[in-house]
């Protein structure tokens, strides 16, 4: 493999083909497992936020804040009106449910302490005692995983009272979501954690001051807190290095849908889609059409647009983003406004309902693009797909509604002769395809 | 009616864990869903009575996440995924052949109360598409010779008194 970069080498994925790479015993001998958190544990709590800063690690979950920066805002020493200090939560969002995306799920079944070991690393950082791992409730194998790992940690003495004789207390629970696509979104994750619905709140407040239970908290990603272990061990420098200015590090690149090799490539942010479509084997059943490239919310580029490179400045200037990391590559047989159908269906059906620009936007447009498939499309429904997207986007509680109008707008902007090829032949039946019975399926429940 | 004892021993037994009742709601009724396959309205006063929180708490909550059922439902809930990657490799057939099997529409639970056909949303096993799931066990790259046989392995197995669908379960581990 050429990936024309010197300072690459994986940080999270180098071992996960191995037997038995999942346990504590594998992680220590062979991975130099539990070191960093050695080290950090001498080091201040501020030395380990700045060595994160500095490695331009970026949150892996979506959005692609800087965590350094996160973990800088949470409060030093906070107290209530009585004077008592609070306790500060450190959660990790496993809810993993962005289609495309499925990264989260190799760690926890892979290596599994190495995010433990950077949530412990973490919690000393931010001064928290007490983490959560929020996991979606549909992984009821993984679940299983992570709890025999953290119940080996603490056997092990990483997990529980006087880390490693440092004087640390730090403890992890894990919580399990019970199946809602929202509960990504980090305040709704909070909601769902304090046993409520998973709405999302409105910020702000933002965590850092009012979170888990009331308490300043700071989420991150599985695969955010994952890639910690290795830069407090091997130095901010040689991360940071890996990649292009402002994202430091490598990415746990999914590729899914039409190619050879699909599955999860552990790679450097200064490859373009292209490179990583021909790593994954190249495309499959027919010629490259569209790529969806930062899991399903991330606007799609078509095949002359990617040569883009992967890290998120790039790709936010080529107006998609860098995600999740899904990248699902559809071949020329694929009927975009068919796909993008496939996703606002799911959106419609995930939306929380608190915002009525969400709820009834995300109704509107599956059930245009629908009409459109069916044959009762008009050339102004394309307009007024449009319309509805820009009272959307920005204008809700959550980012749901904006993830909503990536695939939305993209696919009538970019692939609009297909559209219109279906509005004036007649939707799907009409240029001689029958629709999938899939989507007869509506939502999963009322 | 009240909420068993051993759901009540379990939550118990983690109630430390958070600072408060109503982090334990959801805890309890995904104890429910596993030891009944569904959340009744009785089942959600008894929770509520257990947690000290009121039935409407219970309720919009219950009604939110879509792994409780608020209605019985078949021994065998096979949910298949119909997302973006899967329905790009094939996921459609996957649909056709189960109706055909089962002979149900979606959401529907065949006479004999045995299986119920679902829709699940992305399963992150796309590099693995398509997904599947029965009861809690995940399949993936299942093609339709596959969906059948394990439809005749579930069927098999439930006639022989089997739990179906909950391999990964690990001895000394919670949950
Ligand atoms: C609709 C929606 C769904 C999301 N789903 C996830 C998810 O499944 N996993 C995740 O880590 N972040 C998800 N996020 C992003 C989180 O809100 C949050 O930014 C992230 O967990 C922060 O961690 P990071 O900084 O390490 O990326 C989602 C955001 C939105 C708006
Ligand atoms: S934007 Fe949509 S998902 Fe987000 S809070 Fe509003 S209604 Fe809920
Ligand atoms: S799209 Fe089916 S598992 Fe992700």
């Amino acid at each position: 493999m050429m990936y024309n970069n010197e300072h690459f080498e994986p940080v999270i994925t180098p071992n996960v083909s191995k037997p038995g790479c999942e346990t504590i015993d594998f992680y220590m001998q062979n991975e130099e497992g539990y070191k960093a958190l050695e080290k950090a544990l001498k080091m201040k709590p501020a030395e380990v936020v700045d060595e994160v800063k500095k490695s331009n690690l970026r949150g892996r979950g979506g959005a692609g804040f800087p965590t350094g920066m996160k973990w800088s805002f949470m409060p030093p020493n906070p107290v209530d009106a009585n004077g008592n200090v609070k306790p500060k939560y450190l959660v990790c969002n496993a809810d993993e449910g962005e289609p495309g995306t499925f990264k989260d799920r190799l760690i926890f079944t892979k290596t599994p302490h190495r995010m433990i070991e950077g949530m412990i690393i973490g919690g000393h950082a931010i001064g928290s005692n007490k983490g959560f791992v929020y996991v979606r409730g549909e992984w009821h194998k993984e679940i299983r995983l992570m709890q025999k790992a953290l119940d080996d940690a603490y056997a092990k003495g990483f997990l529980g009272k006087n880390i490693l004789g440092s004087g640390f207390n730090f403890d992890l629970v894990i919580y399990k979501g019970a199946g809602a696509y929202i509960c990504g979104e980090e305040t709704a994750l909070l909601n769902s954690l304090e046993g409520k619905r998973g709405e999302p709140r409105l910020k702000p407040p933002f965590p850092a001051q009012v979170g888990a239970y009331g308490m300043p908290s700071c989420v991150n990603n599985v695969e955010t807190f994952a890639a910690v272990p290795y830069i407090i061990q091997k130095g901010w420098e040689k991360y940071a290095k890996m990649g292009p200015e402002r994202s430091g590090g490598t990415r746990l690149i999914c590729v899914s849908g039409h190619v050879n090799k699909p599955g999860v490539y552990e790679l450097p942010m200064n490859l373009s889609i292209n490179d990583i479509i021909e790593l994954a084997g190249g495309v499959k059943g027919g010629k490259l059409k569209a790529v969806i490239p930062g899991g399903a919310s991330a606007p799609m580029l078509r095949a002359d647009e990617c040569g883009v490179l992967t890290d998120y400045d790039s790709l936010a200037k080529a107006g998609t983003m860098a995600g999740s990391g899904g990248l699902i590559v559809m071949n020329d047989t694929v009927s975009i406004p068919e796909a993008t159908y496939t996703l606002l269906k799911f959106y419609e059906h995930e939306s929380c309902g608190q915002c009525s620009q969400c709820r009834e936007g995300s109704h509107w447009l599956a059930r245009m693009f629908k009409r459109i498939l069916d044959g009762g499309g008009t050339q102004e429904d394309l307009d007024y797909i449009a319309k509805i997207c820009a009272n959307m986007a920005g204008q809700t509680i959550c980012a749901f509604a904006d993830a909503v109008t990536g695939p939305a707008l993209s696919s009538v902007r970019k692939f609009r002769s297909e559209f219109e090829e279906l509005i004036t032949k007649g939707g799907l039946h009409g240029i001689g395809r029958t629709e999938s019975v899939s989507h007869e399926m509506g939502g999963a429940h009322v | 009616m009240a909420l068993s004892e051993k759901i009540k021993n379990t939550i118990n037994g983690i109630r430390h864990q958070f600072p408060t009742e109503q982090a334990l709601l959801i805890p309890t009724l995904l104890e429910v869903q596993n030891d009944y396959d569904w959340v009744s309205l009785e089942h959600m006063k008894d929770v509520g009575e257990f947690l000290n929180l009121p039935l409407s708490k219970v309720r919009e909550v219950a009604s939110f996440y879509t792994m409780f059922k608020l209605a019985p439902m078949g021994k065998v809930d096979l949910q298949i995924c119909t997302n973006i990657s899967c329905w790009l490799n094939g996921a459609d057939k996957l649909v056709a052949c189960a109706k055909k099997k089962l002979g149900v529409a979606h959401g529907e639970t065949t006479a004999d109360g045995k299986f119920t056909l679902n829709q699940v949303e992305c399963l992150a096993s796309c590099g693995t598409a398509p997904a599947l799931m029965i009861n809690e066990d995940y399949y993936e790259n299942v093609d339709e010779a596959q969906l059948l046989s394990l439809i005749a392995q579930a069927q098999n197995d439930l006639e022989a008194g089997k739990v179906v669908g909950k391999s990964t379960r690990m001895e000394g581990v919670w949950p």
